[in-house]
């Protein structure tokens, strides 16, 4: 069960994913990247079915991508957390996308934001949220150590905490995580957390 | 006259027997028919289900210095009947392509085919050869669309493009996923194993066809629903190329030759007085 969990701190926002694509008792993969970048400052973790997942992200990427085209300004993070959820809730009662998401990004005039979209559509502003059986760890955590002033560094502290707390005492724990910040200088990848490294390929 | 339609209830024999055919034209009220089963909301499930084979076969592919090595067994299975030996689960998309077939054959079969003729009209609009991620994603897309009514792939895209060697695996769930290694069916487990233990970047072509042919071999002993031809395909930057096709009977022996049991008592014949 795929584990995604963020928080909210002084002047930023973290996400951060376990990495393994998994079918049924078969790791296909490792190091799976599940936070798509969606624009400069924005950034969304999801977790859920294999293909709903890829699809349904790439969808909403390219609509933010397009709404950025169309109006020269780029979408607030709210305006995008509503679009995304509009989208769930008008496929759900039809052909529902099985995907929990957890949105971030930093606008200027709000500073950094984090929103929670579960696969029913529901929408919910947040200082920290978490999906999957790691969310058992991880809320509790962060509901014990979290202060809204955070440093990046305590953030950090915090969310290698949780991975540690997730690897030993999840029984289907996943192996490897990547971490991704969003603060006034644009959404990037922080680091990888990985205790299996597939057979690297030198690069051709 | 309105027909109230009771055969959604009825769990076996319907209530009417013959209509009448004027009363039908006549009769103004909309019916439509329900399945005749007990679990009403399960059925479409259960049907799904039903359409739906266990990927019976073990196919895997993998990435290395000298290109991509992709390798299947031969078997269909269908329940506990082997139904054919001698299946060709390495589908030639084009001459620099290939995928693999596990799930149901007719839909890997058709698709792949699909996936060719998408290629080719890319290639002519396009005056230039369609990449292997490009290839995978139009797969990946058409598959999703479909999701949920039932068909079932498991397949791997295997190609040399402008970049390199490259390798996806695209299901059914409309999963698509990039990687160096994947093993592909009920066998993949054993396949994994064996893949994984002996793996390195730097082989030669006949190393990773060894490791490749070995990796199947392991998966049709182990694994009931994969036997028959181990084949081995290798996709260098001309293009891909049949390395070989051995039975994996045949196989066992070579691996595993017969040693003559030693004897601890011998019977001899007793000569006559």
């Amino acid at each position: 069960m795929e584990s995604v969990f963020g928080l909210v701190g002084k002047d930023f926002a973290i996400v951060a994913a376990d990495s393994s694509a998994v079918h049924s008792i078969l790791v296909h993969k490792t190091n799976e990247d599940k936070i798509m970048l969606l624009d400069s400052h924005k950034l969304m973790g999801a977790s859920g079915e294999t293909g709903d997942r890829a699809q349904f992200t790439e969808y909403i990427q390219k609509n933010v991508a397009l709404y950025q085209f169309r109006n020269g300004i780029p979408l607030t993070t709210a305006a995008a957390a509503n679009f995304t959820r509009g989208e769930l809730a008008t496929a759900l009662r039809k052909n529902p996308y099985m995907v929990n998401i957890i949105m971030a990004g930093y606008d200027k005039d709000v500073g950094p934001s984090l929103y929670f979209i579960d696969y029913i559509a529901s929408l919910h502003k947040l200082d920290k949220a978490a999906f999957g059986y790691g969310s058992y760890f991880a809320l509790s955590m962060m509901d014990r150590h979290y202060r809204n002033d955070m440093t990046v560094e305590e953030a950090i502290d915090l969310v290698d905490k949780i991975i540690m707390e997730i690897r030993s005492r999840l029984v289907v724990a996943p192996p490897n995580f990547v971490i991704k910040i969003v603060d006034k200088d644009g959404a990037r990848e922080y680091a990888w957390r990985e205790s299996i490294k597939d057979a690297p390929v030198p690069a051709a | 006259m309105m027909k109230i339609d009771f055969s959604g209830l009825a769990a076996s024999a319907p209530l009417c027997g013959n209509t009448d055919e004027l009363n039908n034209e006549i009769s103004t009220g909309q019916k439509f028919e329900l399945p005749i089963a007990d679990d009403f909301d399960g059925f479409q499930r259960e049907a799904v289900q039903m359409v739906k084979p266990a990927k019976g076969t073990t196919t895997l592919a993998f990435i290395f210095k000298e290109g991509v090595m992709v390798a299947a067994d031969s078997r269909a299975s269908m329940g506990g009947y082997i139904s054919s030996q001698s299946v060709k689960k390495i589908i030639e998309i084009n001459p620099y392509m290939l995928g693999t077939m596990a799930g149901g054959a007719a839909d890997c079969q058709f698709w792949h085919r699909n996936l060719g003729i998408k290629c080719r009209l890319h290639e002519l609009a396009n005056k230039r050869r369609i990449s292997v991620t490009g290839a995978s994603k139009l797969l990946a897309n058409i598959l999703y669309s479909y999701r949920g009514m039932g068909l079932s792939v498991g397949t791997m895209i295997a190609g040399w493009d402008e970049t390199g060697p490259g390798l996806y695996y695209v299901d059914s769930e409309g999963g698509r996923l990039k990687g160096t290694r994947f093993s592909v069916g009920s066998g993949s487990p054993y396949a994994y194993g064996v893949l994984d233990s002996g793996y390195r970047f730097d082989m030669s072509v006949e190393e990773g066809a060894e490791l490749a042919r070995r990796a199947i071999y392991h998966a049709t002993f182990r694994d009931g629903a994969s036997g028959g031809v181990a084949s081995v395909y290798h996709v260098g930057p001309n293009g891909w190329k049949k390395l070989s096709g051995d039975d994996v009977g045949e196989l066992h022996y070579m691996y595993y030759p017969v040693e003559p049991a030693s004897v601890e008592q011998e019977m001899t014949e007793v000569s006559g007085s």
